[in-house]
């Protein structure tokens, strides 16, 4: 970024930027045709879905044909998917309901998960891989090591199911879905508790690879930053232990994960279709899946692009975080 | 790419450094290193052990039928793990092998252990073909990027064409997009494979194609050039070879993400469907009697863990094994 605040600085700062958009935008046009075409081109159509059906007639599934547009060339359907995206007036295949309104609800449910899992991930794994890398070859280290390992091994839904059975059975505490059904009237605060405990089981158990993941990387991170020159300097100049590794080290080892700011958000979509089965929750990768069992393709391709979206804006965001972070990066 | 810092000059002086002591070859060094790494050597023991277990078990299975996975034996319903078969109710051709369920019977009274044998090689290999897949398309990808990329393609070179769509299929949410194709193409285990190789080949073609940016300037492949040989034996003799190390690192821990995929697809519904049992579908399939038969949903995920973790130690032993930078301290 040169000097920030000199013209010239901020000038090579927003054609970066400028550039940088455009060509996601050119990526995304990209990622929604292959999306497009893919999906219409694979077998399997809205109206074969419930073949069985008797009261299901050629007739009907010519009416239902007509009215997705199902039997125009592609270009055309992708011109009218777009043409709905854009106006908002873009309707469910499934149930005729409008698809931006779907999902943002579904969005908003998803949401405290994903915060909840995110605080437990980034407040457990940093002190663990500092304190691994300080401490590296301990038995604590051999230990947490291990134990990631042991965590990203395990299928998702094997913990998943061992840990409903242990916690219904030792708290006695209902964890599916958001909430209890029937306790509207309570009083609020026994509601609130009840939403709190349904939250806890998955955002701890959708945090458990996240946990194991960052608090590795962490930890190599830091024991790269704690072999180099400058560390060693500070060492031989006599500063405290405290002094070197939180000080010196730590800062520097902390900047690039500045840049995973960026990749919250898309993580909202992939990782969580599993976690939102097992616990009925009501979320926007459990939408993703239904819209695939009913071959809803508007909310599919609708999803997968909003996903696109948010990885393309968190790979910008990470960019530039790291640009201003860190002075030696230079925008070129 | 559109960063750089100034950093990633690499000073010459250290690599002299490096190249002094030569009294060992490099297999030596990197099994001394890897020999230290005791949960590596577990995780290579296990494979291993996994690996003739797995051959094993497509001969008793299906060629040899000793342990027979698919009789149905239904006086022999939910039995658990160690129990003897019903001797006057069974017809002694469908008997398992002594007469004992080693790992206990499922809702048809089918064998789980002969169950577990057959979805040991099953499992094994949608995680290898998989990941053969993955590994093809980016080394080839990775591969053209790296050593063709100035060529230009009308107005556009290689490497851009290569690197953008690289960027298209990063922008696909994996495990959404792998659900999503397999469950709009019609259910078979070739489809699950390959559909799981095609959307993971991303993090292989950049290795692979960073790997070879720096080996294209290297003396070795320089001298190979000034020495008029062909292309071919420059890309395949000599630079691939010394590019694999990161491929052979992400291709073992890929296994390991491939069989727990195949898994998370079974619980969806999506996974490998019958005649194939692989661990993925009997533990979903077990899910469902975890009370009255917890022996048929811990069984497959204790499997699954131990293998996975395997790969996982072995993968990370390797990056260590194999890693220079690592090496030095």
């Amino acid at each position: 970024m040169a000097k920030t605040g000199t013209y010239a600085g901020i000038l090579i700062m927003w054609t970066y930027i400028a550039r940088n958009i455009l060509q996601r935008i050119v990526t995304l046009i990209i990622v929604s045709i292959v999306a497009h075409s893919f999906v219409h081109l694979a077998p399997g159509e809205p109206s074969e879905v419930d073949p069985s059906n008797p009261r299901m007639k050629p007739a009907d599934i010519e009416l239902i044909r007509a009215a997705f547009h199902l039997d125009d060339p592609l270009y055309l359907q992708y011109g009218y998917w777009m043409r709905d995206l854009f106006t908002g007036e873009l309707k469910s295949f499934k149930d005729n309901q409008p698809v931006l309104p779907k999902i943002w609800q579904r969005f908003l449910n998803s949401l405290p998960l994903l915060i909840c899992a995110t605080l437990i991930i980034w407040s457990l794994s940093f002190p663990t891989g500092i304190y691994a890398a300080i401490r590296r070859g301990s038995v604590y280290d051999r230990t947490t090591t291990f134990t990631a390992y042991a965590l990203i091994s395990i299928p998702g839904f094997f913990l998943s199911y061992i840990m409903i059975l242990w916690v219904v059975n030792t708290f006695n505490v209902p964890v599916i879905g958001m909430k209890t059904f029937g306790m509207e009237d309570a009083d609020l605060a026994f509601r609130s508790m009840d939403r709190l405990w349904h939250l806890v089981l998955p955002s701890a158990l959708s945090a458990v690879g996240g946990i194991a993941v960052l608090s590795r990387y962490v930890r190599s991170q830091m024991l790269e930053v704690i072999g180099q020159d400058y560390v060693r300097t500070a060492r031989a100049k006599g500063l405290s232990e405290d002094n070197v590794i939180y000080r010196h080290a730590l800062q520097n080892a902390l900047l690039p994960f500045v840049t995973m700011f960026g990749f919250l958000l898309p993580a909202l979509i992939g990782g969580s279709v599993i976690f939102e089965q097992i616990f009925a929750w009501p979320g926007l990768g459990r939408l993703g899946y239904e819209a695939i069992l009913a071959r809803d393709f508007p909310v599919i391709l609708t999803i997968n692009l909003i996903a696109a979206v948010l990885t393309l804006a968190g790979t910008l965001v990470s960019d530039l975080l790291y640009a201003v972070v860190d002075p030696r990066i230079r925008l070129q | 790419m559109t960063m750089n810092t100034q950093q990633s000059a690499m000073s010459p002086h250290r690599e002299t450094i490096a190249e002094l002591p030569p009294h060992e070859t490099q297999v030596q060094e990197f099994w001394r290193i890897l020999k230290k790494d005791r949960l590596a050597i577990f995780g290579m023991i296990v494979l291993g052990v996994l690996l003739m277990l797995a051959i094993a078990a497509k001969v008793t299975t299906e060629w040899v039928v000793i342990f027979d996975p698919s009789t149905v034996r239904l006086p022999d319903k939910f039995l658990p793990p160690m129990s003897d078969a019903s001797t006057d109710l069974i017809p002694s051709e469908d008997r398992p092998v002594f007469g004992i369920y080693l790992f206990g019977t499922d809702e048809l009274g089918r064998d789980v252990f002969a169950r577990m044998l057959q979805g040991s090689f099953v499992s094994l290999s949608i995680g290898f073909i998989a990941v053969g897949i993955s590994v093809a398309i980016g080394i080839l990808l990775g591969g053209l990027s790296g050593y063709y990329g100035n060529v230009k393609l009308g107005f556009m070179t290689v490497d851009t064409l290569i690197m953008r769509f690289t960027d298209v299929m990063l922008c696909f949410p994996t495990f959404f997009l792998i659900l999503t194709v397999v469950a709009l193409l019609p259910p078979s285990i070739y489809n699950i494979m390959i559909v799981i190789g095609v959307t993971s080949w991303m993090g292989t073609a950049r290795f692979v194609r960073a790997e070879f940016l720096s080996l294209r300037e290297q003396d070795f492949v320089v001298a190979a050039k000034a020495l008029g040989l062909p292309e071919r034996r420059i890309i395949f003799r000599h630079m691939v070879p010394n590019a694999m190390a990161p491929v052979l690192v992400s291709a073992t821990i890929g296994v390991a993400s491939a069989i727990l995929t195949e898994s998370a697809l079974s619980f969806l519904g999506f996974g490998v469907q019958p005649p194939f049992a692989t661990w993925g579908n009997i533990l979903s399939d077990g899910k469902g009697f975890i009370f009255d038969a917890p022996w048929l949903f811990f069984i497959p995920g204790f499997a699954i863990l131990i293998v996975v973790l395997a790969f996982n130690l072995f993968g990370e032993g390797l990056r260590e094994a194999l890693n220079p930078k690592l090496r030095r301290r």
